[in-house]
């Protein structure tokens, strides 16, 4: 990807602080719209040292799937976790486990927590201190060795497509 | 159908900021009532919106919104607090 | 149709939202506690806003698409207070039920 202009540094961060700036005015009116370029414009330019690295997308479709896979899972998820509180909660089988970790960029692997997290039924705890695994805690697993294969394939595995195509597979 | 189905809202969300003022009360643990903090500021949230819908005002967004920001940064304030003794660090 | 859709939204919005609440007052210790929020938050209150952004658009003042901001704000933030949350549960040692111990039992 070609680097961007000097006076330009972030395109997309730009982007995003005009659609921003217009959802929080509710408006699109031509004022509101000068004005959003405007900061859009000049809050990259003077953030710039918060951004050491700007972030590449290698296979877009495959994040556009798995955001939609994501919202789905929060929907049945929800669903099954509101049968388990609305059950019998001592029956419940909560249990620690450990996800090892094959991606190695920080943006990955806070996106991954993260997406375990919002989906209902895992919370992650914490990230090991070299980075290789990830401590989760799910709220009734009778069998935790599958959900890790689970949010491995389902989470991990696209992630690691669109953010780390080329690094060798651990 | 609307106006009733309101009324249960409110009813239901109510409830669920009185659980969690139980909650807020009974702890056992610290981190258990900042859990309770976090759950009753976006119940709060949830209120908010439910308002707005009912006197059909608009000006209901800025407040969810500002209520968003500020539940969300006491509690990490909160947590870091716990976690270090101290909150800037 | 649309008074149908818009009840249902904020019947499962709110119904979401008593079960997130439900369960931080019921489940039994700090670590199944912690799944509450962020399940009211993700589907009780987005369903709420997604109702909120139908019922303003058809009013006849235009489209109104800010209350997506709000979940926008709280699908990014959620995660990250649960994140901190667990930390500080298992930096203080809270006490937990269950079968299993936790590979990580004092990692700080």
């Amino acid at each position: 990807m070609a680097p961007f202009p000097r006076w330009l540094p972030q395109p997309r961060l730009t982007l995003v602080l005009v659609l921003v700036w217009l959802l929080l005015n509710n408006s699109l009116g031509p004022g509101h719209i000068l004005l959003g370029l405007l900061l859009g414009w000049v809050i990259p330019l003077f953030t710039q040292r918060f951004w050491p690295e700007t972030l590449q997308f290698h296979a877009p479709l495959t994040l556009l799937r798995f955001v939609g896979v994501v919202l789905w899972d929060i929907l049945v998820a929800n669903l099954t976790v509101a049968r388990l509180i609305l059950g019998q909660p001592g029956q419940l089988k909560p249990a620690f486990f450990e996800v090892p970790l094959d991606l190695k960029g920080e943006i990955g692997i806070s996106l991954l927590a993260n997406t375990i997290s919002l989906t209902p039924g895992t919370v992650s705890l914490e990230l090991s201190p070299d980075h290789a695994s990830l401590l989760v805690h799910a709220l009734d697993a009778p069998d935790p060795d599958a959900l890790v294969q689970e949010i491995k394939e389902r989470y991990e595995a696209p992630l690691k497509k669109v953010f780390e195509p080329c690094s060798p597979s651990s | 159908m609307l106006a009733i189905v309101l009324n249960i809202a409110f009813a239901l969300v109510a409830v669920a900021i009185a659980l969690g003022f139980w909650r807020l009360l009974v702890g056992p643990s610290a981190p258990d009532r900042i859990l309770a903090l976090d759950t009753l500021a976006i119940n709060a949230i949830a209120l908010l919106i439910l308002l707005g819908i009912r006197l059909g005002s608009g000006l209901y967004f800025e407040a969810a919104l500002l209520i968003a920001l500020i539940g969300f940064v006491s509690t990490v304030a909160l947590c870091k607090y716990l976690l270090r003794g101290d909150i800037i660090d | 149709m649309l008074e149908l859709l818009l009840s249902l939204l904020i019947l499962a919005g709110a119904i979401f939202t008593f079960i997130g609440a439900l369960g931080l007052a019921r489940l039994p210790d700090f670590y199944t506690r912690l799944h509450a929020p962020t399940k009211a938050t993700t589907l009780g209150v987005g369903s709420l806003l997604i109702a909120s952004t139908i019922y303003f658009s058809t009013q006849g003042s235009g489209v109104s698409l800010h209350e997506i901001l709000v979940t926008l704000f709280l699908f990014i933030t959620a995660p990250v207070s649960a994140h901190l949350l667990a930390k500080a549960a298992l930096h203080l040692k809270v006490p937990r039920v269950g079968q299993r111990a936790a590979p990580g039992d004092s990692p700080q």
